[in-house]
């Protein structure tokens, strides 16, 4: 698998973050040392082999259906940032 | 644990443990937050004591947590840019339960920024010095939890390990560091690195320590669903009859000094009659490819939750949401966060999906197989924490495989949920430390620190 540039550039996309140049010609040589790094993984055979995603060996754990009380009140956590208003976060234009 | 008394005031031993953070602090840069506070609380403590009130199991004692535990007690900033200026409403259950016992807060340490590394280099506000060694790295990612507690600033420290950010730099300076088993501490509270590995535990300078926080931590805990039913309070410690070592583990790779104190050690089990078992485990050689592709997987999930419309930093110069999203993580993530992202978005991007996140969760299954195969020959298996002692500061941060290969012989556990221990195994003639690591069966944790307090006895 070859990173270039525009690899790295829709990684960047869906990561949601904006590159500066320097950085993203520094992040094409990592990326790319990584990705041959991890491939080595093709050596291991797992043909016939389940995958694990979790390691916990719980599952269905029940609780009953009712509202937990919770830790922080809707006023504290709207009180971590800055811009409130009439009790809503204030954000840029969306479209 | 030296606790409060009569005898043994609250605040003497607060006044001691804050000295030692001010005049270590400068040098070392250990913590992002001292307590200023944690005095009236040593007297509350002492007032307690005099009264005859009954006081904790900790009363008194001086400890820290890792800068990615929430709690009101100072900005929560994971060492990370994009998370300045919050102070969290909620308190991590784990540093709840330390509260509810007397220990008291010194300050909050310093991490590789989201715990991603394995110097505290990675960290926004500079890296954590050696204990031993200023021109060399504290380890990472709790190296500031470590060297807190190897320079006898605090009594323990809390860490995360996602990979061996705890084991590393335990080994590097000279402390006991505990991974528990996966989910025996409640999760809620702790920044999320990998919500699969990541695993609260403690930085101690002995084993009976570990034993009396995993009594009073370990326990189910409604907020994290990945907890598991109490089971240290109910274990016993296991007779050690037979140690495992992996044969594959004893290469030119590793640096000599380590290989030396390992085979010591072995030496020193021998003759104290415990069996040595040989064991060959081919797998465990992939495990730091198959966790460098569903860690970073993790991660950008987990990471995607910091936007800067809710808490922390926010970039100023965006006209539209899409960039206030993009310029806040473009300038408030760290590169290796931002590399660590993008992998994870690339090996779960549809393509790449099952030739790299389906291969290493397959691979991750024989990794499980092949211990619980270990674990019919021995009771505990044996091996280095790292490949080497602490390097030179600046010598791996622009390399990132280079620095994943230090996780080699520490991130197969955390793949498995397993327990592991790092004991402080001597020196090496340069004066750094070194560390062995114990590992166990799942639940295995009491048998771990019984056994390191035996190994200290011997």
């Amino acid at each position: 698998m070859e990173v270039n540039q525009e690899t790295i550039q829709h990684l960047a996309e869906l990561s949601n973050f904006a590159l500066s140049e320097s950085e993203s010609a520094g992040l094409q040589s990592n990326i790319q040392e990584i990705l041959t790094y991890i491939s080595e993984l093709n050596q291991l055979d797992t043909e016939g082999i389940e995958p694990t995603y979790q390691v916990f060996e719980m599952e269905n754990i029940w609780r009953p259906d009712e509202i937990m009380k919770q830790d922080a009140s809707p006023d504290e956590l709207l009180s971590l940032t800055e811009t409130v208003e009439k009790h809503q976060i204030k954000v840029p234009k969306v479209l | 644990m030296k606790i409060a008394s009569q005898e043994n005031s609250a605040v003497a031993m607060v006044k001691a443990a804050l000295e030692r953070a001010e005049k270590y602090q400068p040098e070392y840069h250990i913590f992002n937050w001292i307590n200023e506070q944690a005095l009236d609380q040593a007297q509350e403590i002492d007032r307690r004591i005099a009264s005859g009130e009954p006081v904790g199991r900790l009363a008194g004692v001086p400890y820290a947590i890792k800068d990615n535990f929430l709690a009101p007690l100072g900005e929560t900033t994971a060492s990370a840019h994009i998370l300045e200026g919050f102070t969290s409403p909620v308190t991590a259950t784990a540093v709840q339960k330390l509260e509810a016992e007397g220990a008291v807060l010194i300050g909050r340490t310093n991490l590789d920024a989201f715990a991603h590394g394995s110097s505290t280099e990675n960290s926004y506000f500079g890296p954590t010095k050696n204990s031993k060694d200023l021109s060399r790295v504290a380890g990472g990612s709790s190296g500031g939890s470590a060297v807190a507690v190897a320079l006898d600033i605090v009594q323990f420290a809390t860490g995360t390990d996602t990979g061996g950010s705890i084991r590393q730099p335990a080994s590097f300076n000279g402390v006991y560091g505990l991974k528990p088993t996966y989910g025996a501490i409640s999760r809620y509270g702790v920044v999320a690195m990998a919500s699969s590995t990541d695993c609260v535990g403690f930085f101690t300078g002995n084993p009976d320590d570990l034993d009396l926080l995993m009594e009073i931590t370990a326990g189910q805990d409604a907020k994290d669903l990945t907890s598991l039913p109490d089971f240290y309070a109910q274990s016993q410690a296991k007779p050690v009859k037979k140690v495992g070592i992996i044969k594959d583990f004893d290469n030119e790779s590793i640096d000599a000094e380590i290989r030396a104190a390992l085979k010591a050690k072995v030496e020193q089990l021998r003759v104290s009659d415990v069996e040595i078992v040989e064991l060959e485990m081919p797998a465990l050689k992939h495990a730091l490819a198959a966790y460098y592709i569903i860690v970073p997987a993790e991660i950008a999930s987990n990471l995607s939750r910091h936007d800067g419309i809710r808490y922390g930093f926010r970039s100023e110069s965006s006209s539209h949401l899409q960039d206030l999203y993009c310029n806040t993580r473009g300038e408030g993530f760290m590169s290796e966060n931002k590399r660590r992202i993008m992998i994870g978005n690339f090996v779960l991007s549809s393509g790449f999906y099952d030739a790299y996140y389906l291969k290493a969760a397959k691979a991750r299954t024989v990794i499980i197989n092949e211990y619980a195969k270990a674990f019919e020959k021995c009771d505990l298996i044996l091996t280095p924490v790292s490949p080497n002692p602490a390097f030179e500061l600046g010598s791996k941060v622009n390399d990132p495989v280079a620095m994943y290969l230090e996780d080699v012989f520490s991130v197969p556990l955390n793949l498995a949920g397993l327990p592991g221990l790092t004991v402080p195994a001597g020196q090496t003639k340069q004066g750094l430390d070194i560390g062995l690591q114990l590992v166990g069966p799942r639940r295995s944790d009491r048998t771990l620190i019984n056994f390191a307090k035996e190994m200290e006895e011997k």
